[in-house]
């Protein structure tokens, strides 16, 4: 079953305002990118050398927080009640 | 604003303890949850073990949104074709109070928080509390948006992440080293399938744990719960782990759902959601500091998880922290200070109680449990004497511990087994 198949099936209620910013020019210098597999929602993926993250799949369990070595990500909550809305947890 | 006693920030399970315990004090208590409902936000494997619960609600079992109780524990070693289990099933864990439970979350949560109203106290959800109202280094109350909110005492119980606790000093950041991530999938199948699939009757239910090719060898495990009517299976890995070997924990699942073991547990049913969490691993290596001049750090904010190898439990460790904390403040209120003073009291309280035994007796459990034959070699040696002892090709057979000798080789040294003995001794 694929990532996106799986997050479907989840509820979000998502935000207009980003919860997660990437500073590029600290990711740019990183050659391991832990973030690619910090992610448990495939969140982040590399696009031609760049990593890219889309922050509406987030299940806001903040691994990519303190995976990253060049603290590039800042990663807060969603604002109240938005983000991910577990049905069953 | 008007002022209340105390505010809790989190409506989980330490949360929820510390705000009831406080509420029926008789204290003014408001908790702020993030999530629509408590609850949303939060994921765990499914078990809850220990007598915790009825110290709160002596009523518990008969009201609570309990899946099933658990009477059976099945740890299991995988290789990639084998698995090999030990399935310990009694009748002791078979009547109230029982030993431990399976729920859910979204379920639980909320049943939990309310309680807490019921008690007295006022539940906001919805709202998340993004700073700390400071005098000087004491801390005064919390900010959500523009708004502030003053109170005696802050009780942080936002889970793993904690960001309030690193704002107010008390830890420093966690190292993906320290943590362990969690993903889970909840999978329906009818209540029929599951009672006839597992050999369940009634309220009976299932705690399986397995360690080895589910990790692909990395610290950690697989687990498997039986909800009444659904599954929940998943994986738990140290983060440090997946990212040294850049293996990403959402392809772990598939592969341990495609296990000829697990595969055939789990046909048929269908995935409802998918969730993730991390949990705090290192024990009292990454424990902060537990209070400061008005405020209480508690449950999974204060990293209190007990992993030993054969468990790993938080959310009762999180409970009792909670009444801790909740006493505490009803003791700080009494004497009119909620100064570090005072409110070391709930330090005091922990190292009483099971919370800081535990992990005393346990502090060199989690460095243990880093070791990689745990989830290489044993699981392999143990299947491959297995698949030996049963194997028949028609050859003269060798003694057993010829057998358990020779499926060392390349895997297992003597030194390597009598060293970790000695380690297990002391660890766990």
């Amino acid at each position: 079953m694929k990532i996106e198949e799986k997050l479907a099936l989840n509820k979000f209620d998502i935000d207009r305002e980003i919860h997660i910013t990437l500073e590029e020019e600290k990711c740019r210098g990183c050659d391991w990118k832990p973030c690619l597999y910090a992610c448990p929602a495939e969140c982040y993926v590399l696009r031609e050398n760049h990593v890219t993250f889309s922050y509406e799949g987030c299940l806001e369990c903040g691994s990519c927080r303190i995976s990253c070595p060049q603290g590039a990500i800042r990663w807060v909550y969603p604002r109240g009640g938005f983000g991910i809305c577990y049905q069953y947890g | 604003m008007e002022k209340f006693d105390a505010i809790v920030v989190g409506a989980g399970p330490a949360g929820s303890a510390v705000a009831y315990t406080m509420a029926k004090a008789g204290l003014k208590v408001l908790v702020f949850e993030r999530g629509k409902y408590p609850g949303a936000k939060n994921m765990w494997g499914g078990a809850f073990f220990g007598p915790l619960m009825y110290e709160l609600f002596p009523n518990f079992w008969k009201e609570a949104p309990v899946e099933r109780y658990i009477n059976r524990h099945v740890i299991s070693f995988l290789t990639k074709e084998d698995s090999l289990s030990l399935d310990f099933k009694t009748t002791r864990f078979s009547s109230p109070p029982y030993n431990g439970f399976i729920t859910l979350r979204a379920k639980f949560d909320r049943w939990l928080a309310r309680k807490v109203e019921e008690a007295g106290a006022l539940v906001a959800t919805s709202l998340e509390v993004d700073d700390l109202l400071l005098q000087g280094n004491t801390i005064k109350g919390v900010k959500v948006g523009k708004e502030e909110f003053p109170a005696d005492v802050v009780v942080v119980a936002e889970g793993a992440n904690s960001l309030l606790a690193l704002k107010a000093g008390l830890r420093k950041e966690f190292s993906p080293q320290d943590m362990k991530q969690g993903v889970k999938e909840v999978i329906r199948l009818p209540r029929e399938t599951i009672e006839a699939r597992f050999n369940l009757q009634g309220e009976e239910g299932v705690s399986m744990e397995f360690v080895g090719s589910c990790t692909r060898g990395l610290p950690g495990g697989g687990f498997l719960y039986t909800n009444r009517d659904s599954l929940s299976l998943g994986v738990v890995v140290q983060l440090e782990a997946l990212l040294k070997h850049q293996i990403k924990a959402s392809d772990l699942i598939e592969d341990f759902k495609n296990h000829p073991t697990i595969r055939e547990w789990i046909r048929g049913g269908e995935v409802m959601e998918y969730s993730a969490h991390l949990i705090p691993a290192s024990g009292l290596k990454m424990m902060p500091r537990l209070f400061t001049d008005g405020m209480l750090v508690t449950g999974d904010a204060a990293a209190l998880v007990l992993g030993t190898g054969f468990i790993l439990e938080g959310a009762n460790l999180a409970m009792a922290s909670g009444i801790a904390a909740g006493e505490t403040v009803i003791h700080a209120r009494e004497k009119g200070d909620f100064s570090q003073a005072t409110l070391q009291h709930y330090e005091n309280l922990l190292k009483e109680r099971f919370v800081l035994k535990d992990l005393h007796t346990f502090s060199e459990a989690p460095e243990f449990l880093e070791n990689k034959r745990i989830y290489q070699a044993y699981p392999q040696w143990a299947c491959e004497v297995a698949w030996k002892i049963f194997h028949n090709d028609g050859n003269p057979r060798p003694k057993t511990y010829q057998v358990m000798k020779k499926s060392m080789q390349g895997k297992l040294s003597f030194w390597d087994l009598l060293s970790d003995a000695w380690k297990a001794r002391k660890a766990i």
